[in-house]
C-alpha cells in the first residue's frame, strides 16, 4: 500500500532544487517512477513529499556533436534513447542496450536518470556507460558537479548524490577511432533484470593489431556495477585472441562479488561472468576492427 | 489533501479530484468504472494493466495518475466504435486469441500501440511488441496469428 504524500510538480530545475533544499529528508524525487513506485507499493519508501520532476522539459534532451560527444538529459525516456536516430547512428550500443531493458511500456515512461539514481547493480545502462567513459552530471543550489560512472555508485541502491542534489544528465565522449563496444546480459525471461550483465569496450591501435585500451564492466556481479580491471590488464597492449579473451573472462569471474539468490547461485554468476566477458569481448573486438 | 486531475479517456474529458498516491489504473478502474485494464501483478511485470497514454503503451499500475494530468488515455473500452469492433478485437475472436481473458485488454492495447507505430511488423517485431504482456493460457501463438492476419490486411474494411 502506498502511503499518502503531498505532491509537488516543479516545472524547472531551479524550482526542483529549491524544493529539495526546503524539504530535505522529508522528500523523495520521482521521474517516471518505474523503479520507485515498486518500492513505494511495498512500503519501503514513504516520503512526506513526493517531488515529480517528469515535467522539467529542460532535462529531456538528446544532443550530439563531434566535439562534446553525446549528451542525454536525465529525464530522457529509455524509449527515446532506443529510437533516437542520433544515438542509433553514433552510439548504437546504447540503443541496443535499451532494447534489452524491461519492456516497451516501462521504457515509454521510465527515465535514464531514474534508472541510474535507483542504483541497482543489475541495471543495464550503468555497465555500458562505464565502458564508454561517460560522465554523470548533477546539480544543487550551490552549483554543478560531475563524475565518472565508476564514482557514482557507492553500494546497493546507494549513489553519490548528496541531499539537495538532482541528477541532471550524461555526457558520453566520442569514441576514439578503432573502438568497438558491446553489452549483453543473461536473464531467464526477456524483460527481466540481468542475472549478470557484461559490457566491453575495446580500442585497437591504428594497425588494428594491438589493443590500445579496453574497459570491462560487470552488472549484477557485485554491490555496484564494477570495472573488472585485472581482466582488462590481461588484454591491454596485446593482440587479442580467443584464448586471451577466455583468460580475461576467468580473471573477471574472480573479481566479481556476486550474490546467490533465487535467480542464480554465486558460482553460476561467476560462470556467467567468465563466459559473457569472452563473448561480449569478441563482439566488441569485431566492432573495433570495423570502426 | 486531494489534487485536481484532468484527463481525456477514450475521447471523453474528465475532471477528477484524487489523492496524490492514486495510480492511473485506479483512476480508470475505481473512479471511472473502466475495468478493462486489470491489476494482474501490481509490480509492472505482467502488462495486464496496459493502456495507451499520450500515444504510448504504459503499464497503468506503474503510472502515478497526477503525472498523466492533461493527457489522453485510450483503454480497451475505447477500441470499438459503437457496436463495431476494432479489427484487432475481430481477429482475436476469430483466432481464439484469449481463454480466460485476463491478459486480453492489455494485450490488445500493446498490439494497438505496436501497429500504430509500425503498421507492417515482421513476426519477430510482433513478438517484441507484445513481450511486455504475459499470457498464462494461450501460449501466445493464437495471439501472434491474430496480429499477423491484421498486419496482412485480412481485416481491412471493404470501402
Amino acid at each position: 500500500m502506498i502511503r499518502d504524500f503531498k505532491y509537488l510538480a516543479p516545472k524547472t530545475l531551479k524550482e526542483a532544487l529549491t524544493l529539495l533544499d526546503k524539504y530535505g529528508e522529508d522528500c523523495k524525487v520521482i521521474g517516471g517512477g518505474q523503479s520507485l513506485l515498486i518500492l513505494m507499493k511495498q512500503g519501503l519508501v514513504a516520503p512526506e513529499y513526493l517531488i515529480s520532476i517528469k515535467g522539467i522539459s529542460e532535462l529531456d534532451y538528446i544532443e550530439s556533436d563531434a566535439k562534446e560527444g553525446l549528451r542525454i538529459g536525465a529525464l530522457t525516456t529509455h524509449r527515446a534513447i532506443e529510437k533516437s536516430p542520433v544515438i542509433q547512428n553514433g552510439f548504437r550500443v546504447l540503443a541496443e542496450m535499451e532494447t534489452r531493458l524491461a519492456s516497451i511500456q516501462t521504457r515509454n515512461w521510465g527515465t535514464i536518470g531514474g534508472n541510474l539514481c535507483h542504483g541497482d547493480p543489475a541495471g543495464d545502462p550503468a555497465p555500458i556507460l562505464m565502458v564508454l567513459g561517460a560522465t554523470l552530471k548533477m546539480a544543487g543550489l550551490n552549483g554543478e558537479r560531475a563524475m565518472p560512472v565508476e564514482d557514482f555508485f557507492l553500494d546497493y541502491f546507494e549513489t553519490a548524490l548528496e541531499p539537495g542534489e538532482l541528477f541532471t544528465g550524461i555526457q558520453v565522449p566520442v569514441p576514439p577511432p578503432h573502438t568497438g563496444s558491446a553489452y549483453t546480459k543473461f536473464n531467464v525471461i526477456e524483460s527481466d533484470l540481468a542475472t549478470v550483465g557484461v559490457a566491453v569496450s575495446i580500442t585497437l591501435d591504428a594497425s588494428g593489431g594491438v589493443c590500445r585500451d579496453v574497459r570491462i564492466a560487470l552488472g549484477a556481479a557485485a554491490p555496484t556495477p564494477i570495472r573488472a580491471r585485472q581482466a582488462e590488464e590481461v588484454l591491454k597492449g596485446k593482440k587479442i585472441t580467443d584464448e586471451l579473451l577466455g583468460e580475461a573472462g576467468q580473471i573477471a569471474s574472480t573479481e566479481a562479488e556476486p550474490v546467490s539468490d533465487i535467480y542464480a547461485s554465486e558460482e553460476y554468476r561467476r560462470e556467467l561472468v567468465k563466459i559473457l566477458v569472452k563473448r561480449v569481448g569478441k563482439e566488441a573486438l569485431a566492432g573495433a576492427m570495423q570502426a | 489533501m486531494k489534487e485536481g486531475l484532468t484527463l481525456t479517456v477514450n475521447g471523453q474529458p474528465y475532471e477528477l479530484y484524487i489523492k496524490p498516491k492514486t495510480l492511473l489504473v485506479e483512476v480508470l478502474r475505481d473512479h471511472l468504472g473502466l475495468t478493462g485494464a486489470k491489476r494482474g501483478c501490481n509490480s509492472s511485470s505482467c502488462g495486464a494493466c496496459t493502456v495507451i497514454l499520450n500515444g504510448m503503451a504504459v503499464k497503468s499500475c506503474s503510472v502515478l495518475a497526477l503525472q498523466a494530468d492533461g493527457g489522453e488515455v485510450l483503454t480497451v473500452e475505447g477500441l470499438a466504435v459503437g457496436n463495431k469492433l476494432h479489427p484487432l478485437q475481430e481477429a482475436f475472436l476469430d483466432h481464439g486469441a484469449f481463454q480466460c481473458g485476463f491478459c486480453t485488454a492489455g494485450m490488445l492495447m500493446s498490439s494497438k500501440a505496436l501497429l500504430d507505430e509500425n503498421p507492417d511488423p515482421t513476426r519477430e517485431q510482433i513478438k517484441e511488441g507484445i513481450d511486455g504482456n504475459i499470457c498464462r493460457c494461450t501460449g501466445y501463438n493464437s495471439i501472434i496469428r491474430a496480429l499477423t492476419d491484421v498486419v496482412n490486411g485480412e481485416y481491412k474494411e471493404a470501402k
